[in-house]
């Protein structure tokens, strides 16, 4: 019932962008293609950088990889579910906005349906192969919490990075110029998430991996899946603290979109 | 009493910074509506005019719950639109002519689809609704052709159909027959013109078009700079605003009779001395005048023109121009 009455039209609102898109199949393909390249190109970087040296901040390619495709797949899948937000500006401008307020239906969760980008699904599925291969290849020791955690971090990473394209993007109600500023949490965020916390200086690491909580999107939970200790000394639970931190995001990012709206309301831009 | 859409003092500022420096700025504050009161009962058909930047949208924008008033007090369909939004727009019908709510890569009938979900409307009720717009608004031959093939008129007549399928109470059309084509302009007049005589939908049209107004709409609101400037029927406003009406006549002989009348001016038409044009003043009636020329010279034809509403909207706006 609450499905029907809740969630269906949500549902039927993304089917229909994708039969749109699907209209245009050629330029769906390139696109598809394209994206997914992109994301080809992030781990290319990682494997580049293990040509120069075998050890990276304490760690070998294949745990490396554990930490990026962990992270990377958070990304991606937060990017296709999410990600669209990213052009709020634009809704402004074009009155999509304005058209989805006068429809009983709530705002960001219309948007993010009206302009669901199905091309971004091939990202995601390769990132979550390497995901799978890095897994395989680092040999973990499979108990069930393990595994429980396997599922569960890129899941959570989703949710994180959800908030903060939804954060970065709510600021664009008050400042129209903020786009690149946000732009450097949202993606400087991801490319930190990376890479082992261990390389990075001690202030960088404290603000970007700890305050503002990257460092538990795939770090700490990528130690606890190799059975390591934090060469830092932190506490192997931390491993455990995504999912908290996350729901933590999610729920300031929901509070400062309501914010936002409400000034959009006030000021009609 | 009965009042679909009220409201009292309703005012709204919009702020805006202005660049004085290099890193400075100063607020100044818009006010775009100021202080509009007005009250509309269920059924009415009422015209709201205004110029670009008169505050028409910022207040349609306010009935709908789009942006919150800065000021004052509004009710629509007995809601506060901003808080009820949700429940408000279960009972509200908008069409922008500029934007369009429909799919634009989808048949036309997958947008009715869609909305019927959206808005949560029993399939009965809808099919009934559907049923009558395409009847009246001739949809049939282009249910399956997506919108973005639609001409403009077409895709006009779909976007208000899409706009009542959830049973509105209220409607808001902006500008429904600007650019269309004469077919399709009379079937969505025709169509309005159904709807009002139905008398359950409350319908507020903004149009540039006066034969809109001419045809539809008895009540017109008329905003002007943030402020209502008339309010009543269009005799009245033209009473106000507009010149009053001419009587071309045609006389057996040259017309050379000295007028007796005030408020009556006289010019040849085409320099020719027996056929005359008289110009009267708003209070003049056109039936003494030709009374009185009737009396004084032998009279052979005579047609009377009422004002055109764009000469009276146009004066109205001058009118408003003129610093106070």
């Amino acid at each position: 019932m609450a499905y029907r009455t809740i969630l269906a039209p949500y549902a039927r609102l993304v089917s229909a962008q994708i039969r749109s898109q699907a209209q245009y199949r050629t330029s769906f393909v390139i696109d598809l293609v394209s994206q997914t390249i992109f994301t080809v190109l992030e781990f290319t970087t990682v494997f580049v950088m293990f040509q120069v040296t075998p050890i990276l901040g304490g760690f070998d390619f294949v745990e490396v990889l554990l930490i990026s495709s962990l992270s990377i797949s958070g990304f991606t899948l937060a990017d296709l579910l999410v990600g669209n937000v990213e052009r709020l500006s634009m809704y402004v401008r074009t009155g999509l906005l304005d058209s989805v307020l006068i429809r009983p239906r709530r705002v960001l969760p219309q948007l993010l349906a009206v302009d669901f980008q199905l091309r971004r699904v091939g990202r995601v599925g390769f990132s979550v192969a390497v995901l799978v291969l890095a897994a395989a290849a680092a040999k973990l020791d499979w108990t069930w919490w393990r595994v429980v955690l396997v599922v569960v971090t890129p899941l959570t990473a989703a949710a994180f990075f959800s908030a903060v394209f939804v954060m970065t993007a709510t600021t664009t109600f008050w400042w129209i110029e903020a786009r690149e500023f946000a732009n450097s949490f949202t993606y400087g965020g991801r490319d930190f998430t990376t890479y082992p916390l261990t390389i990075y200086g001690t202030g960088f690491r404290r603000i970007f991996g700890h305050a503002l909580g990257f460092g538990f999107v795939a770090y700490y939970p990528a130690l606890v899946l190799l059975g390591r200790q934090d060469p830092l000394g932190a506490p192997t639970w931390l491993g455990w603290a995504g999912a908290p931190i996350a729901f933590l995001a999610v729920g300031l990012a929901a509070f400062l979109w309501r914010l936002g709206v409400r000034h959009y309301k006030g000021t009609g831009s | 009493m009965n009042a679909v859409i009220e409201t009292r003092d309703l005012c709204k500022d919009f702020t805006t910074r202005i660049k004085t420096g290099r890193f400075r700025s100063t607020r100044r504050i818009i006010s775009a509506v100021k202080g509009v009161s007005l009250s509309v009962e269920a059924g009415e058909t009422v015209g709201y005019i205004g110029s670009n930047g008169s505050g028409k949208s910022t207040t349609m924008k306010m009935f709908s719950g789009v942006l919150t008033p800065t000021a004052g007090h509004v009710r629509v369909c007995g809601l506060e639109p901003v808080p009820d939004r949700l429940r408000l727009t279960r009972r509200l019908g908008v069409v922008f002519g500029q934007r369009s709510a429909l799919w634009w890569d989808l048949p036309l009938k997958e947008s009715f689809r869609l909305l019927r979900h959206v808005f949560n409307v029993p399939r009965a009720d809808h099919a009934a609704r559907l049923k009558r717009c395409r009847q009246v608004l001739d949809l049939d031959e282009f249910m399956d052709t997506p919108v973005r093939q639609l001409s403009l008129g077409q895709r006009m007549r779909g976007e208000i159909t899409a706009a009542l399928l959830h049973g509105p109470q209220v409607l808001f059309l902006d500008e429904p027959t600007i650019g269309l084509d004469v077919v399709s302009k009379q079937a969505v007049r025709r169509f309005l013109a159904d709807l009002k005589s139905a008398g359950d939908t409350t319908v507020l049209l903004t149009t540039h078009d006066l034969a809109d107004i001419e045809r539809l709409c008895p009540r017109l609101i008329v905003i002007d700079r943030g402020r209502i400037v008339h309010d009543g029927g269009l005799r009245d406003l033209r009473d106000r605003y507009g010149d009053g009406p001419e009587v071309v006549a045609e006389f057996d002989v040259e017309f050379d009779v000295a007028l007796g009348l005030d408020g009556v001016t006289a010019e040849r038409v085409d320099g020719d001395p027996r056929r005359m044009r008289f110009r009267l003043d708003r209070h003049r009636s056109p039936g003494e005048v030709v009374a009185y020329l009737a009396s004084r010279a032998p009279l052979r034809d005579v047609s009377i023109t009422e004002p055109n509403i764009d000469t009276v909207v146009a004066a109205l706006y001058r009118d408003g121009r003129e610093p106070s």
